[in-house]
């Protein structure tokens, strides 16, 4: 998972999918974009076909054990689920609507205090409704000692169908030239 | 199957605050808890921050999971000091707040921008583990937006 540029992703994740890159392109805005992202202090690291690296720097107002003042497992769910989100976006050749189906996190120990969390999010296989997205959180270079793994399940494209019992309108589709919307939220299927 | 949740409890509700009150990333959240009788709800009043996607807009998922996890850990801590409960220690609020060890969460519907309510029931409270489920809802609690499976460390004084 850490390393970024070679391994090509999982299968039917078209490699010259123009989505990535213009996610990409717009990193700044996507993290700007999302006031959660923001509120962390969460930075955007890279994104790729069907990839996603983002990272938020350890805070005193993030703590979750005051007695450690080791940061909360809460911030580390937050991380990998938007890092899934983006994953699973950037896997598209055009956007769509996205919706979280579940999420799975397994803390594995405590992040070291003070250390930035750095989440590494890989969708590893598209259908054309289903993207599968594995993720990782680390707290420092050690690619064998993760703090905390993911596994999520998005639905993809679900703004056609989402005005049948939703109240509120769904943008089915981001204009290409604006920043893609965050693909975490969870929504009728 | 034992239901820690609904037997017998008498805890102190300053208690469980002064717990939380002393955790930075509740306040960050801006959580709260009510307590009637042996009943803990967990409240997040809706603020900007928490939104993660602004199109809809809807709660960030990660905001949603991690409040379903921290009305969690609440429940384990208030069966962990009820009264007569097994373990329980002479001073409450003394036991270290249980760790999390693995959550699964199905989210049903998008959190809307609109104050959050959860609840917990301990499945099992064993001596090292608890198993919990929580149902977090919004208009209905009928109609929950998440539910939550998780797994936590229990840990005696220390």
């Amino acid at each position: 998972m850490s390393d970024s540029s070679s391994s090509s992703p999982g299968g039917r994740i078209p490699r010259d999918a123009p989505l990535w890159q213009t996610m990409a392109a717009n990193a700044g805005m996507m993290i700007q974009g999302t006031p959660q992202a923001q509120a962390l202090g969460m930075r955007l690291v890279s994104i790729g076909p069907g990839r996603a690296v983002a990272e938020v720097p350890w805070r005193e107002d993030l703590v979750g054990d005051p007695e450690t003042g080791v940061i909360a497992s809460g911030v580390v769910t937050t991380l990998l689920d938007n890092s899934c989100g983006m994953a699973a976006f950037a896997a598209l050749s055009q956007p769509a609507s996205t919706a979280t189906l579940d999420l799975r996190i397994d803390y594995m120990r405590p992040a070291k205090v003070g250390a930035t969390i750095r989440a590494e999010a890989e969708c590893y296989r598209l259908t054309r409704t289903v993207a599968f997205v594995r993720a990782f959180a680390f707290d420092g270079d050690d690619a064998a000692d993760p703090v905390a793994a993911a596994q999520a399940a998005f639905m993809m494209g679900t703004g056609r169908r989402a005005g049948q019992n939703r109240k509120a309108p769904v943008t089915s589709a981001a204009p290409a030239a604006d920043p893609p919307p965050a693909s975490e939220a969870p929504g009728d299927v | 199957m034992s239901e820690p949740s609904t037997a017998p409890v008498r805890v102190d509700a300053s208690v469980l605050r002064t717990l939380f009150d002393r955790v930075p990333y509740a306040r960050f959240l801006g959580m709260s808890f009510e307590l009637k009788g042996d009943e803990l709800t967990a409240v997040l009043p809706f603020k900007h921050e928490l939104i993660g996607n602004p199109m809809l807009p809807a709660l960030h998922g990660g905001v949603v999971a991690a409040m379903m996890e921290l009305t969690a850990v609440a429940q384990i801590f208030l069966a962990q000091n009820a009264q007569g409960a097994p373990g329980a220690p002479e001073a409450p609020g003394t036991l270290r707040v249980p760790k999390t060890i693995d959550v699964s969460i199905d989210y049903l519907r998008s959190g809307r921008p609109v104050d959050t309510y959860a609840r917990a029931h301990l499945t099992k409270l064993g001596r090292r583990i608890a198993n919990v489920r929580v149902e977090a809802w919004q208009y209905d609690r009928a109609d929950p937006i998440a539910t939550l499976h998780g797994h936590f460390l229990v840990q005696g004084e220390g």
